[in-house]
């Protein structure tokens, strides 16, 4: 990996303290250089990061509105061509942005093979409108959307499969990630941007605010989520799965524990039948993708 | 030189030696014709350009939205349900100043369905920020696009605009038309040079967001360009006469209008028939003119209140229908016409595709100057 020194997105934009996004800008910028076009969508990112006058960003970017990113990406991307240009294009939008408003365009330019790197950084929910539940929202998580109350356990549905749904449509390249493991994020980001063709990569970038956990937290948080097997790293190249981080697995309460968007599965009272369902969806994973590192018995 | 065109090949040919490098647009009915004679000029390497077969008409403009700002000259075409669906980008291409051409096969809104010509869509629109052209004949529907793309980039105005034509009965007619040539057109319209672009190496961000402090400037701007446009029309609409023979400098334009008493006041196609049905009136000795309206955006008011300032009265014919209220475009004419006295009649009619006929003109013409008539003209009743 090539060592990157410079920073291309600036400190003093408005995000909170311990943000997951804004981390996510830092590094997917610092992996993909300085000859990149950033496309953002409409989200928490793209308020904090330029409201006008000022703004973060020392790679050109643009912003056009919340479904629209893929397309203008696409639009740039065949404008470069046409220029004989060499600029990448990457685009960062949230999970409402990609899961949900945008799928259409996403997939759209995914099926036409533009030449871009599409990033999605994910905080499982719409967190610039007050934390309302995506289609990346996990099972059981409380949003203003999808309350947890006397009769709701918060969100009924489990998170929507966006890395396959663009593998199957013809990806060369797709990858999750996380902010709590960032040289694998910057491999992957650098071999997106050199691999020709539209390339996914999903990156888990927990919200202090929405999730409900202290900024000091981000990183444990996102960490738990692996180890629990809430979240997997992987990567597919043509549609198959060729790298998966491996990890000696954690009792999933570890990580529902930590934030308040699941609190009422402890309180007020254990809701142990729900985060049996919820330790389900990581064993289902942990066999899926091979996660479970066996631990030699004695 | 003159050739038999149908009028979105004609377009189709003029956007081609208007020389975009991006083309992004998605087929609807009637502006079809004008995507695939684009698609199948690129694929016969007649049009060097980046065609962009998106998915539906929102990611058509976006798509031109980043291309413009990657710094290429843009085109799209679309109409009716497919502009309303791009709506959100229109807006969003005149906030960022992007000189977008759009051709409009002007066509109704649905519900009911209807395929047929009137001027809804774009006139829908006309609050977004782009300049809007109308074309009587095919002639200017070609003509207007080197004219729009001119203004439109010039780095005093950076507005998109859109150049309406009517579906159907421009768009899928066949009429005589002067094309100009390659070398022509190169003469009139010089290489896009953007005021700004992305570029990695002077990065700039595009398409922040405005707090209250800074927001209603950006639309103060964005005005001041739309009015300072009529200037850059008069100019180029000039330079264009002098070079081709026909001048596009005024934004309205009179016809028999100098001692006429009646004024009736058009935009688009219809102005062909309304000009035969007057040469027939004032072979009656009926004193009645016609101004024609081709530029809707900025809108010419001042034009309009000298131009029609001797006549008696004015019906002005509208193929929109705000509905609860009246005719756009009659609205905005009586606006123009304030304080002067001057009785305006505003009309709706050619709805849909409803034809309209030099006797229903002449009819018009008749309640006006009797001062009776309602607002909808020639509904059936029988089916009401």
């Amino acid at each position: 990996m090539a060592e990157k020194t410079c920073e291309l997105f600036e400190a003093g934009h408005r995000a909170c303290g311990g943000c997951g996004a804004a981390l996510a800008a830092r590094l997917v910028t610092k992996a993909a250089g300085t000859d990149t076009i950033v496309v953002s969508s409409t989200g928490c990112m793209e308020v904090f990061s330029t409201p006008y006058p000022e703004t973060a960003w020392k790679v050109p970017w643009i912003h056009s509105l919340f479904e629209n990113a893929a397309a203008v990406a696409s639009g740039i991307e065949a404008s470069l061509k046409k220029q004989g240009r060499s600029e990448k294009v990457v685009i960062m939008a949230g999970d409402g942005a990609t899961f949900d408003i945008g799928m259409i365009s996403i997939s759209g330019a995914f099926e036409r093979g533009h030449d871009f790197t599409y990033v999605c950084y994910d905080n499982e929910a719409y967190m610039n409108t007050g934390i309302q539940r995506s289609g990346a929202t996990p099972y059981d998580a409380s949003t203003t959307t999808s309350p947890a109350g006397s009769c709701s356990m918060g969100n009924k549905r489990p998170k929507k499969d966006m890395p396959q749904i663009l593998a199957a449509h013809g990806a060369p390249y797709v990858a999750t990630a996380s902010i709590a493991y960032p040289a694998d994020l910057l491999q992957k980001i650098e071999r997106a941007i050199k691999t020709k063709g539209p390339c996914y990569i999903q990156l888990h970038a927990p919200c202090c605010t929405g999730w409900g956990f202290e900024g000091e937290q981000t990183i444990a948080v996102a960490k738990l989520a692996i180890e629990t097997g809430l979240w997997v790293n992987y990567e597919m190249v043509d549609g198959k799965i060729t790298k998966v981080k491996k990890v000696v697995r954690k009792p999933v309460e570890e990580y529902l524990k930590t934030q308040k968007r699941f609190r009422h599965l402890f309180k007020p009272k254990r809701q142990d039948a729900e985060i049996a369902l919820i330790q389900a969806i990581a064993d289902k994973n942990a066999e899926k993708y091979g996660i479970d590192i066996k631990l030699k018995k004695e | 030189m003159m050739q038999m065109l149908e009028g979105s090949l004609a377009v189709a040919e003029a956007v081609k030696m208007s020389r975009p490098q991006v083309v992004s647009a998605y087929p609807i009915t009637p502006q079809t014709h004008i995507v695939e004679a684009l698609a199948e000029m690129v694929a016969n390497c007649e049009l060097d350009a980046e065609y962009i077969t998106v998915e539906n008409e929102l990611s058509a403009l976006s798509a031109c939205v980043g291309a413009s700002a990657a710094g290429s000259r843009t085109y799209s075409a679309t109409t009716s349900q497919g502009l309303m669906l791009m709506a959100e980008v229109v807006f969003n291409a005149a906030g960022m100043r992007l000189p977008i051409i759009m051709s409009i096969a002007n066509r109704a809104m649905g519900a009911p369905l209807s395929i047929w010509n009137d001027m809804q869509d774009s006139i829908s629109l006309r609050d977004a920020g782009w300049l809007q052209f109308y074309a009587e004949d095919n002639q200017e529907a070609t003509d207007l696009h080197y004219l729009a793309y001119k203004v439109a980039e010039d780095h005093t105005i950076q507005l998109p605009a859109f150049v309406c034509f009517d579906g159907f009965i421009l768009s899928h007619t066949y009429e005589p038309v002067d094309m100009l040539t390659q070398e022509e057109v190169d003469r009139f319209l010089p290489k896009f040079t953007p005021y700004q672009r992305l570029d990695a190496a002077d990065p700039i961000s595009f398409g922040m967001y405005a707090t209250p402090e800074y927001y209603p400037e950006f639309r103060y701007e964005m005005d001041k360009a739309l009015r300072r446009s009529r200037d850059l029309i008069a100019k180029a609409g000039k330079e264009f006469g002098t070079l081709f023979g026909r001048d596009y400098s005024a934004l309205v334009e009179g016809y028999r209008l100098d001692d006429a008493e009646t004024a009736i006041v058009t935009m688009g196609s219809l102005g062909g028939t309304v000009k035969d049905a007057i040469d027939e009136m004032r072979a009656e000795g009926k004193r009645v003119g016609q101004l024609k309206i081709r530029v809707y955006r900025p809108f010419p008011a001042e034009e309009i209140a000298k131009i029609l300032s001797h006549v008696k009265c004015v019906v002005v014919l509208d193929k929109n229908i705000s509905l609860g209220s009246k005719g756009a475009v009659g609205l905005e004419v009586r606006d123009a016409l304030y304080g002067s006295g001057i009785p305006v009649r505003n009309v709706v009619l050619g709805l849909g595709g409803r034809d309209v006929r030099k006797r229903n003109i002449r009819e018009i013409v008749t309640q006006t100057e009797k001062g009776v008539g309602e607002l909808f003209y020639g509904l059936r009743t029988e089916v009401l």
